[in-house]
């Protein structure tokens, strides 16, 4: 149906506005809570018929596999976990940012590209009951990791 | 880690992703600024800047030539918003003079979902679309004036969006998107 070219470019836009109205140097936030309201209502839609999730490993699992397909064109490349509620998930070439550079370059501007999606993940997540923090690092472009830190009570 | 086939649909996640990120966007919008005008010159705005981008990826993907007159455009338009939105839009409503076309709209997608509370009657939430037709078109040398004449939200049958060609444009493009 629609374009994945077209949610990029409103997905830039959008990051250009934020850019644009920020009063302090990393005031992010509302990128992150329109990934977030998006993750949270996307996921329920997603995984309406879907089959109940056995633990939180799974659900991580669907995020890295059937999840990133559908949204970004591919599957998470690296996945890794400390068993104790921290995930590393590694994108070789998040589409955010394989148009920007590739390499060390530009890399102060990642943070306006990957926090949407670490929103988006935080939500969906939220909805399926894992309840995190999500941050990301970059340490050469367009390599992506994102860090999901769940909320151990 | 890698199942073969997946049993999500991309193209229809992507769709919902659209809508649900052009929602929160516009929900952010009206939380930022006050004035339901500015939201809806903003919106425009934003669908002027996707727009100049857009066309490029229209032409290098349909492989079209130039427009020989404004029909011709008007079906070009017809393409890509099947290309871009997944609707096919019928045109109609033809000004004698044939510079205004009609493109209606049984559904428009990026309203799927969204309900238009009384506080916010003024506020034109597909206005990006607007923005998108015309950015594109001044890439392409043609200055348009788009309009809603219908509008689904606010309780009409259809989504029917005015098209009028202004004039073309000579040479240089204005300089300064904004």
């Amino acid at each position: 149906m629609a374009d994945p070219v077209f949610f990029e470019l409103l997905h830039a836009q959008i990051v250009k506005y934020v850019e644009e109205r920020q009063t302090k140097d990393t005031d992010l936030s509302s990128l992150d809570t329109i990934g977030f309201t998006c993750g949270y209502k996307i996921i329920e839609r997603l995984t309406r018929d879907w089959p109940k999730f056995k633990d939180e490993l799974e659900i991580v699992k669907f995020i890295c596999t059937d999840f990133w397909m559908a949204v970004y064109g591919k599957q998470i490349d690296n996945l890794r976990t400390n068993n104790q509620g921290l995930y590393v998930l590694q994108d070789n070439m998040f589409r955010c940012l394989n148009k920007i550079a590739i390499g060390k370059e530009h890399l102060q501007v990642a943070p306006l590209y990957y926090t949407f999606t670490c929103g988006l993940v935080r939500g969906s997540l939220a909805n399926l009951g894992v309840h995190c923090v999500v941050n990301a690092e970059v340490q050469n472009m367009p390599s992506v990791k994102f860090h999901i830190q769940v909320n151990r009570l | 880690m890698s199942r073969q086939t997946s049993r999500l649909d991309a193209k229809k996640v992507n769709s919902e992703l659209f809508t649900l990120t052009y929602g929160a966007l516009v929900t952010q919008l009206i939380k930022d600024v006050d004035n339901v005008d500015d939201v809806n010159k903003q919106l425009e705005r934003m669908g002027y800047n996707i727009g100049v981008r857009l066309i490029e990826d229209f032409l290098a993907r349909s492989g079209s030539g130039k427009c020989y007159d404004f029909r011709d455009t008007s079906e070009k338009i017809q393409l890509a918003t099947r290309m871009y939105l997944g609707v096919s839009p019928t045109i109609s409503n033809w000004s004698p003079s044939g510079d205004e076309f009609s493109l209606v709209m049984d559904s428009n997608p990026i309203t799927d979902f969204v309900e238009l509370p009384d506080s916010h009657m003024g506020l034109k939430y597909s206005n990006m679309l607007l923005g998108v037709i015309r950015g594109s078109c001044e890439m392409v040398q043609l200055e348009v004036s788009c309009w809603f004449a219908q509008d689904q939200l606010k309780g009409d049958n259809t989504t029917e969006i005015r098209v009028k060609l202004l004039r073309k444009l000579e040479d240089s493009v204005p300089a300064g998107e904004d």
